[in-house]
């Protein structure tokens, strides 16, 4: 480009210098060369190139991944050490034990047949309680299905959870979800849906709207490395760029989805490298570094809400359990592999070093509050394992906004029909409110 | 008010004069203008988003273009980018951003250019938006519209023409309608953008030109339908037909003709597949003791077998005096050529035959 800018002036001061030349036809000349400059076309006006050159996949290392902590848990930048305080990483790494504990109670229940189902969050503690932490308690989330880490830290109980896995009568769902599908209004995370990706275009949607209601909240996104290849994740990440709509997507990579290792689910740099494609800005982390999450989330909030446009972070962990009781991952992956990150790449462990070199926590506090943290857990359980069914009209309820006609009479039907033949039914099971 | 209606002020005018002579004579109450389906629909839309910011209108080509259809003729530039929004092409992704809408707040009508391009969408409409209520124990509402012309066009062939009658009215969580005039489409398209649940709106492209006399109160800014209550168009006590859609004007076509050979057909025009009005079809036949049900789409599980199913396995099967029977589009994919498009669809004809066989009639 830059001969050409020469040969303008060049020509300009020539014409200067020579008065007989038609100043007109010379500008119409520089003119040409600089609508040459750059494409016109409406879909990019980048650069020209006279070099058949292919853009390499492989031409970079790829997207780096930011961290805060090493592996031991050492602050490697001390200008990155977000430095929250005692009060704040106590309670995040209580919540991240917590909810591992709750995990192993309730995957044992599930193979005991006290519930059907149960999804562990084993290894991705950080990317939960890092990413929730950094969010207002009003910014609404929209989940995949191993972010109960995320509910964990708003407040939602070990009652809660529990309810909620054995479907009883205090389970704000009502009994009419499988396990692991919480939503809570209070929390601001709605409920659980099970078709993966669907989540993502309806948290650009919700973004719009809290854009529209300027109410300086956002939208919290987060799915799965297997997930960003469903149709929906394309829509969604190119929708949020141009609506300009103020939510952050969060991808935990956790190497597999279900039994397809990463390598098999994407050939280009991760879902990181889609990011920029889409004009979006972003970011890789290391999720297994609560700090790292932490500030990344922060300053994506910070972002999508004063330049109303979407974040992309993606969050590299390690899925430590199996996909969920319907899994055993011995099956496609070894159980040295899953030592390897159990043992060296914890969040947990990395935490609790970063704590126990700053002295606020030692072996008297981690017995003491891995006996409480298992007592809440265990009681908590037997609670919700004594609680009644749902009141079994439940089943007729939230159709629709009102209950329409044809399902009253069906109700009424039922209720005369188990009057007539209670001794037939388990009602003693049920909750009669 | 949109531009479409000024139009029609003008021949407000002109029928005014043209009926006060005839007012004495005239039973019925007298029509104040002509209205077009499409129009109808225009100023349902732009009604309800005048009288409710939340209301907004998404899919593609519905702003500058006004409507690839002309359905939202007007409405961008009188509302702007923020209320009327043309999408990317991706069914899926903007279903799935207009049901996150309403899950946050908003009141989204989401256009698919035809129902056919629903099905990319499909998981969006009943696992997301149908299901969602009942899923979350009456936590995440989903108070949705999605909209677009469905069944047979004209020439548009085999991905262009189904009928999808059948396929939404079948999941539970969602209210589908079906207007076939103009007053069905504005009545029940204000009732479905003001419903808490989400509704499926099934139009019909080729009635969209079509304009039909309607009163002052159907021009009226709250003109609501009831969803849920099917009108009888034409009364009649020799044998009931039921449609919905295009296909109630197929009927009334068999009625006339029925009519010159002292048959009188009554015509009803169901205008929701969910609820389903079987009441007011059940009190016909037991006028008449004779069903048929008529309808474009295919036979196999289409809206017609739910009608006759439910006819016969209650009290309605002691009012027959001949099985019902089902009259519906051939059971091919829609081809192109005219003449097999023409005689892949039922006709006036066809029903009259179907009811003189019935009726024992030579």
């Amino acid at each position: 480009m830059l001969p050409i800018r020469l040969a303008c002036y060049g020509l300009r001061s020539v014409a200067a210098n020579c008065k007989r030349i038609n100043i007109g036809a010379l500008s119409q000349i520089t003119r040409k060369f600089s609508s040459d400059e750059r494409p016109q076309f409406p879909g990019s006006r980048s650069q020209w190139t006279e070099k058949l050159e292919f853009i390499r996949p492989d031409l970079y290392d790829g997207i780096p991944v930011y961290r805060v902590m090493d592996r031991k848990g050492k602050v490697i930048d001390p200008s990155q050490d977000p430095q929250l305080s005692q009060e704040m990483v106590i309670k995040m790494y209580k919540c991240m034990t917590q909810l591992n504990t709750m995990d192993r109670i309730l995957y044992e229940s599930q193979r005991q047949g006290r519930i059907s189902f149960y999804m562990t969050n084993y290894g991705e503690e950080g990317t939960h309680i890092g990413s929730a932490a950094a969010l207002d308690p009003k910014d609404l989330i929209f989940g995949q299905y191993r972010e109960a880490g995320t509910l964990m830290w708003r407040g939602f109980t070990l009652d809660q959870f529990m309810n909620q896995c054995y479907g009883n009568m205090e389970d704000g769902g009502k009994g009419k979800q499988m396990p692991v599908h919480y939503g809570s209004k209070d929390l601001n995370f709605v409920t659980i849906s099970s078709p993966l990706g669907t989540q993502m275009p309806q948290a650009v949607g919700a973004a719009y709207s809290y854009k529209r209601a300027q109410n300086g909240l956002c939208v919290m996104c987060y799915f799965g490395e297997g997930t960003s290849s469903e149709g929906d994740a394309h829509a969604a990440l190119n929708f949020s760029a141009t609506l300009d709509c103020p939510v952050i997507f969060f991808c935990r990579n956790n190497g597999y989805a279900i039994s397809t290792p990463s390598k098999e689910q994407y050939r280009g740099d991760g879902i990181a490298g889609r990011g920029p494609a889409y004009g979006m800005l972003t970011i890789r982390v290391d999720g297994n570094d609560v700090f790292a999450v932490y500030n990344a989330t922060a300053k994506a909030r910070q972002v999508a809400l004063n330049e109303m446009r979407p974040v992309l972070i993606e969050a590299m962990t390690y899925r430590i359990g199996h996909h969920s009781t319907s899994d055993d991952s011995t099956a496609y992956r070894s159980v040295d592999e899953v030592r390897y990150w159990d043992e060296r790449d914890h969040p947990i462990s990395r935490l609790r070093n970063y704590m126990l070199s700053k002295g606020w926590w030692g072996d008297v506090q981690e017995k003491e509050w891995k006996e409480d943290c298992k007592r809440q857990v265990m009681t908590a359980f037997a609670r919700a394992e004594k609680k009644l069914k749902p009141n079994w009209k439940e089943i007729f309820t939230d159709v629709y906004h009102e209950m329409p006609s044809h399902i009253t009479e069906q109700l009424k039907q039922m209720e005369e029909h188990v009057q007539k033949y209670a001794e037939h039914y388990p009602l003693k099971n049920f909750s009669k409110d | 008010m949109a531009a479409p209606i000024a139009k029609s002020n003008l021949v407000m005018l002109k029928n005014a004069f043209k009926y006060v002579g005839l007012r004495g004579i005239s039973t019925s109450r007298p029509a104040s203008a002509q209205l077009t389906v499409r129009d109808a629909l225009n100023s349902a839309i732009d009604e309800e988003m005048e009288r409710d910011e939340r209301v907004f209108i998404l899919g593609e080509e519905v702003a500058q273009y006004d409507g690839a259809y002309k359905i939202s003729r007007g409405l961008w530039k009188k509302y702007g980018d923020k209320r009327v929004i043309d999408t990317p092409i991706t069914e899926m992704g903007f279903a799935g951003i207009a049901t996150g809408a309403a899950m946050a707040g908003l009141r989204p009508i989401c256009e698919f250019m035809t129902w056919n391009f629903s099905m990319q969408a499909i998981d969006h409409v009943i696992n997301s938006a149908a299901k969602t209520f009942y899923m979350s124990a009456g936590m995440v509402n989903v108070p949705i519209v999605f909209r677009g012309p469905n069944g047979a066009a004209a020439g548009v062939a085999a991905q262009h023409s189904q009928c999808f009658g059948a396929w939404y009215s079948h999941c539970p969580g969602l209210k589908v309608i079906a207007p076939y005039s103009a007053e069905d489409a504005k009545g029940l398209l204000k009732a479905a953008i003001r419903d808490p649940d989400p509704v499926v709106c099934l139009e019909n492209e080729i009635m969209y030109g079509t304009a039909f006399d309607v009163s002052d109160e159907v021009l009226s800014k709250d003109f609501i339908l009831p969803i849920g209550k099917a009108k009888i168009e034409r009364a009649g006590k020799h044998i009931t037909l039921v449609a919905f859609s295009r296909a109630v004007a197929t009927c009334l076509d068999a009625a006339k003709e029925l009519s010159t050979i002292g048959i009188e057909a009554e015509v009803i025009n169901l205008r929701s597949l969910r609820p389903l009005d079987f009441d007011t079809v059940m009190e016909s036949v037991k006028k008449t003791n004779h069903l048929v049900s008529v309808e474009h789409g295919w036979p196999q599980s289409g809206v017609g077998a739910e009608i006759v199913s439910r006819m016969v396995e209650g009290p309605g099967f002691y009012h027959l005096d001949a099985p019902p029977v089902r009259v519906t589009g051939a059971d091919i994919p829609m081809p192109y050529a005219k003449t097999l498009e023409d005689h892949s669809l039922p006709q006036g004809k066809d029903v009259v035959r179907v009811v003189k066989k019935l009726l024992n009639v030579q």
